[in-house]
């Protein structure tokens, strides 16, 4: 199939700093790709180039075969809509206005949202099971729930790739599964294609097709769960000494940590 | 689709309140008509317009050289500065931001007053120099101001403090070397003074405030994605950054306009778009229409009340809005304070 993005060789700089070197990467369309890796590996800078945000200094990137750089930001919003951390508004909008937002790059200067876009905006909505939010303030809502509407907005883009960073941070377990099955459930359902970064590895491991780890700004490993996140490839990446098993009921990998006392119980162990 | 959730904000919604304010508008225009020193009479003002009833010629001088011209003046003013704040608290994501606080209201004063040292006219160059003083403010406020602290921090509105007090040392610096003469007229000037309006004045503003108006209202759907953070918007498809120019740019050139006509007159763009939005909502489409039509009604009562609260004196109308504004803003920072330091 051929592939929805496509990085050639991509590096970035903030000034003299080096956030990403030599990234290649090919995405198809209705995968669910995980990026991981350490803090500061340049997961989020990653994910900001993707979207157009920063401009890699080096490289390629391709939309369906298209450059990124020559695109107009609304183009590139009805292909790309980003769920990023960095939402707060400084004044008072209704949920429902939050995912009107998202109509933007469909949308004529002058013009207003029309049938359509309230069409689109409500099936948003109700795809994230936020129909019953959409008058409150944006200011009122739990962290939960304002993820969710963020995630409604991007739908209302009607991308084709969506981007995710960190999307259940902040939420407890339950919220972090709604969330991770909302989006397998868009993914299957509508077909759209997904990159998240994700800091915890076994919700990366069970949710994601295809993944890669990020270190030092280049890509250590990239695969299937079962081909990246093993205990060696963790410990070589994160420095941090762990045990990876098969989860009993999904077959996935899954980490577990091993703390300084188990540690030196394990030494003494091997010692004798 | 679900019959109970509605479009939140249509053509028909926005016209509707639109026309609404317009018609609060002319009626607090024509009340301030009738209210002055000199008492006319309802019928002596509709004499004027019937031309069947006899009407003295103080009363058609009083009415349309004096009242007119300076209430038509007043509603530009407040309809300027009202846009200026709405502009400026959603680009700089500030609630508190306002063309006087921020100190581009001082800065084209500053401009103006270089422009009287220089002995340009009032009909072209001191507007062009407060022009030129409100965009340096701008720059000054966006290099020094945002750039490394990021906009939403307080550093912008202390940026602002300290322009201001500088501009408003020049000010001083030139008003003590001013000649008796033009003292008085100078300082009513700077504490806002709206007695000197002119028709000639009235038309050169007028279809620059129109025009800036409708390009400002064409970004409304822009800002409101703005006030999201630039990121967000760049996200969904917004060209954050050339909006920002354009907009600052035409802020910069009603507030040159209106300052060099009219003098410092603080707070209106604070109070006015803080109560339009817990009225009407953030959605600039509204919000627009409503602030600056409100703004202009509420500087039209203003500056009613300053020429009759003492009369037969008169006080400049800077004195009413802060006297209103300086509270208000006190209040704003003590409830919303918490909230609005987040960032």
């Amino acid at each position: 199939m051929e592939p929805i993005l496509t990085l050639r060789n991509v590096g970035f700089k903030y000034g003299e700093i080096e956030a990403l070197k030599g990234i290649d990467l090919q995405v198809s369309p209705g995968e669910i790709l995980g990026i991981l890796g350490p803090n500061g590996s340049g997961k989020s800078t990653l994910l900001k180039i993707l979207d157009g945000i920063l401009r890699p200094q080096e490289g390629d990137i391709l939309i369906k075969g298209i450059p990124l750089g020559g695109l107009k930001r609304t183009h590139v919003a009805r292909e790309i809509a980003m769920v990023s951390q960095e939402n707060y508004f400084r004044f008072s909008f209704s949920a429902l206005e939050v995912v009107l937002m998202g109509r933007f790059p469909h949308l004529k200067r002058l013009q207003f949202e029309g049938k359509k876009d309230m069409e689109v905006a409500l099936e948003a909505l109700r795809a994230t099971h936020t129909l019953e939010l959409a008058g409150r303030s944006i200011h009122e809502l739990s962290g939960g729930e304002r993820q969710r509407v963020y995630i409604a907005r991007a739908l209302a883009q009607e991308p084709k790739i969506i981007l995710l960073d960190e999307p259940t941070s902040f939420l407890d377990i339950a919220h972090q599964v709604q969330i991770l099955e909302l989006i397998v459930r868009l993914n299957r359902e509508l077909g759209l294609t997904v990159l998240m970064v994700l800091h915890d590895l076994n919700l990366a491991s069970e949710y994601c097709t295809r993944m890669i780890l990020l270190h030092n700004g280049s890509i250590a490993k990239k695969g299937r769960p079962e081909e990246v996140i093993t205990y060696q490839n963790i410990e070589e990446v994160y420095k941090t000494v762990v045990v990876v098993k098969e989860n009993p009921l999904s077959g996935k990998p899954c980490v577990f940590l091993v703390t300084e006392d188990e540690m030196k119980k394990a030494g003494k162990g091997s010692a004798l | 689709m679900n019959p109970t959730i509605k479009n939140p904000l249509t053509y028909s919604r926005v016209l509707f309140f639109s026309l609404t304010m317009c018609a609060v508008l002319l009626l607090v225009a024509a009340f301030s008509l009738l209210l002055g020193t000199a008492e006319i009479s309802p019928s002596q003002i509709m004499g004027l317009f019937s031309r069947n009833l006899p009407v003295d010629d103080s009363a058609r001088l009083i009415i349309f050289q004096i009242r007119l011209p300076r209430i038509i003046l007043a509603g530009f003013v407040g309809f300027s500065l009202s846009l200026g704040g709405v502009v400026f608290q959603a680009i700089l994501r500030n609630p508190l931001a306002d063309p006087f606080i921020l100190g581009v209201s001082s800065g084209s004063a500053f401009g103006a007053v270089l422009g009287i040292v220089f002995g340009l006219s009032f009909s072209l160059g001191i507007p062009v120099m407060s022009f030129v003083g409100a965009l340096l403010t701008i720059y000054l406020l966006m290099t020094i101001g945002a750039r490394k602290m990021g906009m939403e921090s307080s550093t912008i509105l202390l940026t602002g403090v300290v322009i201001n007090a500088f501009f408003g040392a020049i000010i001083m610096f030139f008003i003590s070397i001013a000649t008796d003469s033009t003292l008085h007229s100078m300082l009513y000037w700077l504490y806002g003074d709206l007695s000197q309006s002119r028709y000639s004045q009235l038309v050169f503003v007028a279809p620059i405030l129109i025009v800036a108006s409708i390009f400002l209202y064409s970004f409304s759907r822009h800002l409101n994605i703005m006030t999201a953070g630039d990121e967000t918007a760049l996200q969904l498809g917004v060209e954050v950054e050339t909006i920002k120019r354009i907009c600052l740019l035409l802020v910069s050139l009603i507030i040159g306009l209106v300052v060099a006509f009219s003098g410092l007159i603080g707070f209106v763009g604070l109070m006015v778009p803080h109560l339009a939005r817990m009225a009407f909502g953030s959605d600039h489409r509204l919000l627009f229409p409503m602030a600056s039509l409100g703004g202009a009604s509420f500087l039209i009562a203003a500056d009613t009340l300053a020429r009759t609260i003492i009369s037969p004196n008169e006080l400049p109308v800077g004195v009413i809005t802060a006297f209103l504004g300086a509270p208000f803003f006190i209040c704003l920072l003590r409830r919303k304070g918490s909230q609005w330091s987040r960032s």
